[in-house]
């Protein structure tokens, strides 16, 4: 095989290239119905260390582009752009390939525990046989390498468990095992997809532990994709919203969740009831997501968007600097919504009945946006409304 | 007090184990639901929160007698409804209605919405729901009231987004102006946006109709938003129950304790900060609970007596508290 073994220090050195730097990635399925655009220039920075958190709704493109970079995409899919790992592009390789990079440099944690793992082979096997694949080493220290993995991540009377089958695991120690084969051939970079999304909150709290636990010891750089903006807010020092197959907004995690500056970031967060909303009426986005196939021209939130302007419907905005430092945002007004003290409010609207769109009014308003949720918010308490 | 529209007692609910071979015999018990009593009031929201296999959805379903109850009594208005046959029980089920979790799975994809939720009206006779225009005139109202254009009446479900067919779901339960209804999971199949839509119009249509709703949930902070008392169950049991200020500002328990201080917060400072209970383990099976406590396999607070005796679920810690059900119940702030 042609494909250079790759070591930690292929390099040069001095060069400070990122471990993994993705720019301009787009994904397209074409159908018989037109082209999907599932993902459109998703461009991102990873260092050694780093904690990215990739958060977005269903459809929005976020699993898509960690597919993408494992190169575990179908063949129809139309990759563009550039994925670089320490300066390789890893764009254009085929299936074999990219089987090198695999698991001893990025490996990946899949969402669902219980169909991740082969019913039919135990354990301990299927992470010796992944310890094999890169490392030319004996049954027997392959699989006390599993077993030294497994008790990494917590499992208890691992040299037992590893001669067990998938089935005698609950879910949460099924999870720790895709846990234990993503870092068994100790990887740089760890892609997790929607990790916790199927197991218990107690348990969720679990496995976040050991991720970050394993993070701190090995150092590797996490990408954590997931919709739950709470696992976001308490794990990863940066995070990008996406929305419609592209980033939207990018930052460190503070300033996105104290000053968003996309409505669409701001929708989000209103959406999720926490102790400030007890007693009011949550702020959900009104509509749906746009279909891939048929992308609104303009910025994909602008149909759905309550700042939305005549310049939001023209083009799509590009990804500029908001305010701060590494705070990108893609939205024509983001000046306008730093300005609005609870952009929250922008949201508020009736469930029951057809009530005017509160959409269409704030935009025929730009300047009275507060005044407007007042007027239109009948639930708003007259306190609150002044 | 007036007189609780919804009064569980002992409520009991065991699924036989069947063994394998030719003559299945049972083999056990998955004790699912294991003497659970509360009340409900007219227009209250009960939350009933917990793991997956708590009972939780279990207990719902009970309730409306979709599965017989093994022992244990459930009062609606006064009625007994464990012991009608389900003839004696038809009646009754225009007052007390379901809303399902998955809303990809609890709607006919061959049949119109216009069918869909007028369906409730046929089966039960109502007046005017065999002309066309009297029904057609409900169903327009129902899909007013929780947010969908009447005009798309015709379509089918697979049509509709999520969230939509999750309010036809709703305008289903609610097309004959039931008193009390059981939500079973009814948000978490849903995208964040569009479950707080969804959640919003329970609101709205519980002050407007003045439902009384028993929440069923895994997601504390939807409960949290939405109830006014919450129950925690753990493996069968209700081991915490209270007011909803008092369930999350104190509670008692130390399940509730791990449980809440396991939900992330969507804010990076007070994550941070926070200490959370991380408990060992997994739940025992149900077939086989733990002896006295259920609880204590996993609590840093067991001590003997936890596993001899089983703790009552009553007031401790002062009239303002919880009922909970723990040797050593203490408050402790989490969230």
């Amino acid at each position: 095989m042609s494909v250079p073994e790759l070591t930690e220090d292929f390099l040069p050195s001095g060069t400070t290239a990122p471990l993994l730097s993705v720019k301009d990635l787009s994904v397209t399925f074409p159908t018989d119905d037109g082209d999907v655009r599932a993902v459109r220039n998703v461009s991102f920075d990873l260092n050694p260390g780093d904690v990215l958190g990739i958060v977005g709704e269903s459809g929005s493109g976020k699993s898509v582009s960690s597919m993408a970079i494992m190169g575990l995409l179908p063949k129809n899919a139309v990759i563009e752009g550039s994925i670089r790992y320490r300066g390789e592009e890893l764009n254009g390789r085929t299936y074999k390939q990219m089987q090198p990079f695999r698991s001893k440099h990025i490996s990946m944690i899949f969402q669902d525990p219980m169909t991740s793992l082969n019913p039919v082979y135990t354990v301990g096997w299927q992470l010796a046989e992944t310890y094999r694949a890169h490392h030319d080493v004996s049954k027997k220290a392959a699989w006390a390498k599993a077993v030294e993995a497994l008790e990494l991540v917590g499992i208890p009377q691992p040299d037992k468990r590893a001669a067990q089958y998938p089935h005698e695991f609950s879910g949460g120690m099924r999870q720790r095992v895709v846990i234990a084969m993503a870092i068994i051939n100790d990887p740089s970079v760890i892609i997790a997809d929607e990790p916790t999304t199927a197991l218990d909150v107690t348990v969720q709290a679990q496995i976040l532990d050991t991720m970050l636990r394993l993070q701190a010891e090995t150092d590797a750089a996490i990408v954590m994709i997931t919709h739950d903006l709470g696992v976001v807010a308490g794990m990863v020092n940066r995070v990008q919203v996406m929305y419609g197959g592209t980033v939207v907004e990018s930052g460190p995690v503070d300033d996105v969740f104290e000053r968003p500056r996309m409505p669409y970031t701001v929708g989000l967060l209103g959406s999720v009831p926490n102790p400030a909303t007890l007693g009011k009426r949550l702020t959900p986005i009104k509509g749906a997501p746009p279909s891939l196939v048929n992308l609104p021209t303009g910025c994909s939130f602008s149909p759905r968007c309550p700042l939305v302007t005549d310049v939001c419907h023209e083009w799509e905005p590009l990804l500029e600097e908001a305010g701060a430092a590494n705070h990108t945002t893609r939205c024509h007004r983001w000046e306008h919504l730093a300005t609005i003290e609870t952009p929250q409010k922008l949201f508020l609207h009736d469930e029951i009945g057809t009530v005017e769109n509160p959409a269409a009014f704030a935009a025929a308003n730009p300047d009275e946006s507060l005044e407007v949720t007042a007027v239109h918010g009948s639930l708003l308490t007259d306190e609150e409304a002044k | 007090m007036t007189a609780p529209l919804l009064e569980v007692t002992d409520l009991v609910k065991e699924f036989p184990v069947r063994g394998k071979g030719i003559i299945p015999r049972n083999t056990g018990t998955v004790q699912a639901v294991s003497g659970v009593s509360f009340a409900l009031q007219p227009g209250e929201t009960l939350g009933l929160v917990g793991e997956s296999g708590c009972g939780k959805s279990t207990t719902g379903r009970a309730i409306l007698q979709l599965h017989k109850p093994t022992s244990g009594s459930v009062k609606f208005e006064g009625r007994e409804l464990t012991t009608m046959s389900n003839k004696q029980l038809r009646p009754l089920r225009k007052d007390i209605q379901i809303v399902f979790q998955d809303p990809y799975a609890s709607l006919n994809p061959k049949w119109q919405v216009n069918d869909i939720i007028a369906e409730p009206l046929v089966i039960h006779g109502v007046e005017g729901a065999n002309n066309r225009g009297a029904a057609q005139r409900r169903v327009n109202e129902l899909m007013e009231l929780v947010g969908l254009n009447p005009e798309h009446r015709s379509r089918y479900a697979h049509e509709f987004s999520g969230g939509q067919r999750q309010r036809i779901g709703i305008a289903r339960a609610l097309a004959l102006n039931p008193k009390f209804l059981v939500l079973d999971e009814p948000v978490s199949a849903l995208d964040v946006s569009v479950q707080a839509g969804v959640v919003n119009l329970l609101e709205e249509l519980q002050e407007r109709l003045g439902l009384a709703y028993l929440f069923v949930a895994h997601d504390l902070s939807v409960v949290r938003h939405i109830s006014d008392r919450v129950a925690v169950m753990y493996l069968g049991k209700i081991i915490e129950m209270g007011e909803r200020e008092a369930i999350y500002g104190k509670p008692m328990h130390p399940y509730t304790q791990a449980l809440l201080s396991a939900v992330p917060m969507p804010d990076p400072k007070a994550e941070r900060k926070r200490q959370r209970i991380v408990l060992t383990g997994d739940v025992p099976s149900p077939v086989n609970p733990p002896s006295g406590c259920r609880f204590r396999t996993r609590c840093w607070k067991a001590q003997d007596i936890c596993a001899t005796e089983e703790p009552k679920l009553e007031r401790r810690g002062g009239p303002e508290g919880t009922l909970s059900a723990c040797h050593f119940a203490e408050e402790r702030a989490v969230v």
